[in-house]
């Protein structure tokens, strides 16, 4: 079953008295285990497109199914659960608490769960294991390399064990040998089983996932599949 | 319910991280809190003072202890009418004892000022009571030394005083004020009993413990001619309950001794203790308004202060919110954490208010009787709760209900 089921959506922003087509149609099904890079240059309408699948905002018009539940007519408190269980944020500038260490800053998602504290520290020691930071835990992220600032936040993101991880320009941040380390990061997770979708505008970024859309003008322009240097195992 | 309980519990440890990390800024922030409620504590303290010290001294009068005058303490009555009403005299004071049935005592009192001196010290404006034996009757009073002056020292119009706690203090330090020659005016006097305090210090000089008796008589002859002054008839009642009906018999003869007919007003006016009490309400009730209006203003500008602290929390945390908010935080969730911070930081001010306002109100006791009560502690703890509470709720209202993408953007 597919996770994401997109039909026709359009976003319309009303900016002063203009009103701004940021998506016009746009349909898009993306499965489990897919590892999609959506590219496009700045105005295409990759962010929007990404702020809703992210659940952070819904379309004008046209359908989104979750999971095969409707997103559209969602409330934001049902918007707020479905990102906190079914969605991992990565984001350019990282967007760590500065005042707290990796474990707490990988616990909050868990915390607005409602989850235990013990079982909560437990999950996001694994999980900042699992990202190779096992020796960095109480390390707060202004003592940590930005490479590590990301790998907590993958760990942040993959500690609810979401459906999808959403990358928003992932190593943007970041000088080209600590992306690549990112991205092999990325590669790991995706062999895992885990649904990756990444928003960036590098091309040799975007050549790290196995399909790469390209948007212009709030429209799909191309969606192709890449060709293979490596096979990923299938799960 | 768990969950809103785990969500509570993470909230505060959120608003004490963010306490914690803007110390100065939560401490400049407290100060204001902490000024308000050490304010509202003190004043309620101080008004509870007040009442309390009111009621005493107004008790010192004797709630069964009618004052019949030729002026009226409280009345609307013009000045000059009551001026020229006929003075009281000593004969009325005696036909109007023959007459009255009810009354469990009743005294002729004559009142001026006098300076009372021994040796050295001296104490001026002091308040001089000119009465007979029976007028230690119409009061509560009790011996600290010695005794109230005698039926036949009153009669032999001798030179016997009885002073107040106050007076004697301030002329004998050391307590050995009995059977020793004092000066009222110009006339020896010798002390027979001094009175045990009375405490009620709002009274002025009409505090029995700034006050010394001699008989009656003695005034007459050595202070002021028989025919000058207006004398006041104290009349006790035998219970506070036969109040009413002994004031009626006195009203009834005291119109029959003055000769007054049927339409005729009174000529004469019966205080009572109510009528004082009435208008010391009516002065405090002034004071209370006064003082909750002010401490007041001072609770609002530290709540106005908070609010723009939090205005400010909420500006430079837009990107944590959206943060938050992307993660899974729900609307209430970031409105409680807000509240809490707010809430946190009020309590804490307003407990080193607290603190504050009952080491003072230990200081201010030695002028003055106060003391925290529970009531108030808890007022205290409530009001900085629900400044908390109400100067939060804007500007957690705001990082609520903002918009996930555009705070993740904001710069």
């Amino acid at each position: 079953m597919n996770i994401i089921n997109i039909e026709h959506i359009a976003k319309v922003y009303q900016v002063g008295m203009e009103q701004v087509h940021a998506l016009r149609d746009v349909s898009l099904k993306i499965d489990r285990n897919e590892y999609v890079a959506i590219m496009g240059p700045s105005g295409s309408g990759k962010s929007t497109l990404m702020n809703m699948l992210g659940c952070l905002d819904t379309p004008t018009s046209g359908i989104y199914d979750f999971k095969g539940v409707s997103v559209s007519e969602m409330t934001d408190n049902e918007l707020a659960r479905i990102r906190n269980k079914e969605i991992g944020f990565v984001f350019q500038t990282f967007n760590l608490l500065a005042r707290s260490d990796a474990v707490h800053n990988v616990e909050l998602p868990l915390i607005y769960a409602g989850i235990p504290s013990a079982e909560r520290k437990e999950r996001a020691r694994q999980a900042l294991i699992d990202v190779g930071l096992g020796d960095r835990m109480h390390h707060k992220p202004n003592e940590l390399s930005g490479g590590q600032r990301q790998r907590v936040a993958i760990a942040r993101a993959l500690v609810t064990k979401p459906a999808i991880i959403l990358a928003d320009e992932p190593t943007g941040n970041l000088d080209s040998k600590t992306g690549e380390e990112i991205m092999a990061l990325f590669h790991e997770i995706h062999k895992k089983g885990n649904t990756i979708i990444l928003v960036t505008h590098e091309e040799y970024i975007a050549e790290h996932a196995m399909r790469i859309l390209r948007l212009k003008d709030g429209l799909i322009e191309k969606d192709e599949v890449v060709e293979r240097r490596f096979i990923p195992n299938q799960h | 319910m768990s969950n809103i309980l785990l969500e509570l519990r993470e909230g505060l440890s959120i608003a004490w991280r963010a306490i914690k990390a803007n110390k100065i800024r939560a401490i400049l922030t407290m100060l204001g809190i902490f000024i308000g409620v050490t304010a509202v504590v003190l004043m309620s303290t101080a008004i509870k003072g007040i009442d309390n010290s009111l009621q005493q001294g107004v008790s010192s009068l004797g709630s069964d202890v009618l004052y019949i005058d030729k002026w009226a303490w409280f009345s609307n009555e013009e000045w000059w009418r009551m001026r020229n009403r006929r003075n009281i005299e000593i004969d009325d004071y005696t036909r109007f004892k023959d007459l009255a049935k009810l009354p469990l005592a009743i005294a002729p009192v004559s009142n001026s000022m006098q300076t009372i001196k021994y040796g050295d010290r001296k104490v001026e404006s002091v308040l001089l009571s000119g009465s007979n034996a029976d007028y230690v009757k119409t009061t509560n009073f009790d011996f600290s030394a010695g005794r109230f002056y005698s039926e036949i020292e009153a009669n032999g119009s001798r030179n016997v005083a009885v002073i107040g706690s106050e007076i004697s203090s301030k002329l004998f330090p050391r307590g050995d004020a009995l059977d020793k020659i004092i000066k009222i005016g110009p006339v020896n006097y010798k002390v027979v009993g001094v009175i045990a305090e009375q405490g009620s210090t709002l009274l002025g000089a009409f505090n029995p413990d700034n006050q010394v008796f001699v008989p009656l008589g003695t005034v007459f002859k050595n202070f002021s001619s028989r025919r000058m002054r207006s004398i006041t008839i104290n009349v006790r009642a035998a219970s506070p309950e036969m109040l009413e009906a002994t004031k009626d018999e006195a009203e009834g003869i005291m119109r029959k001794i003055r000769g007054l007919v049927h339409n005729e007003p009174n000529d004469f006016s019966i205080n009572q203790q109510e009528g004082l009490t009435s208008f010391l309400d009516s002065i405090t009730i002034v004071i209370k308004i006064a003082g909750l209006f002010i401490t007041g203003l001072s609770l609002f500008v530290g709540a106005v202060g908070i609010m723009n602290i939090m205005f400010v929390s909420v500006r430079e945390r837009t990107r944590e919110i959206g943060l938050r908010k992307a993660i899974g935080a729900k609307r209430r969730t970031i409105l409680t954490q807000f509240l809490l911070e707010s809430s946190v930081i009020c309590l804490i001010g307003g407990l080193i208010g607290l603190i504050a306002a009952i080491l003072l109100s230990f200081m201010l006791n030695q002028f003055f009787p106060t003391s925290v009560q529970y009531d108030v502690v808890i007022l205290a703890i409530v009001i900085s709760l629900l400044t908390g509470i109400v100067s939060g709720l804007a500007p957690a209202y705001t990082a609520a209900k903002l918009d996930p993408v555009d705070a993740l953007r904001y710069e």
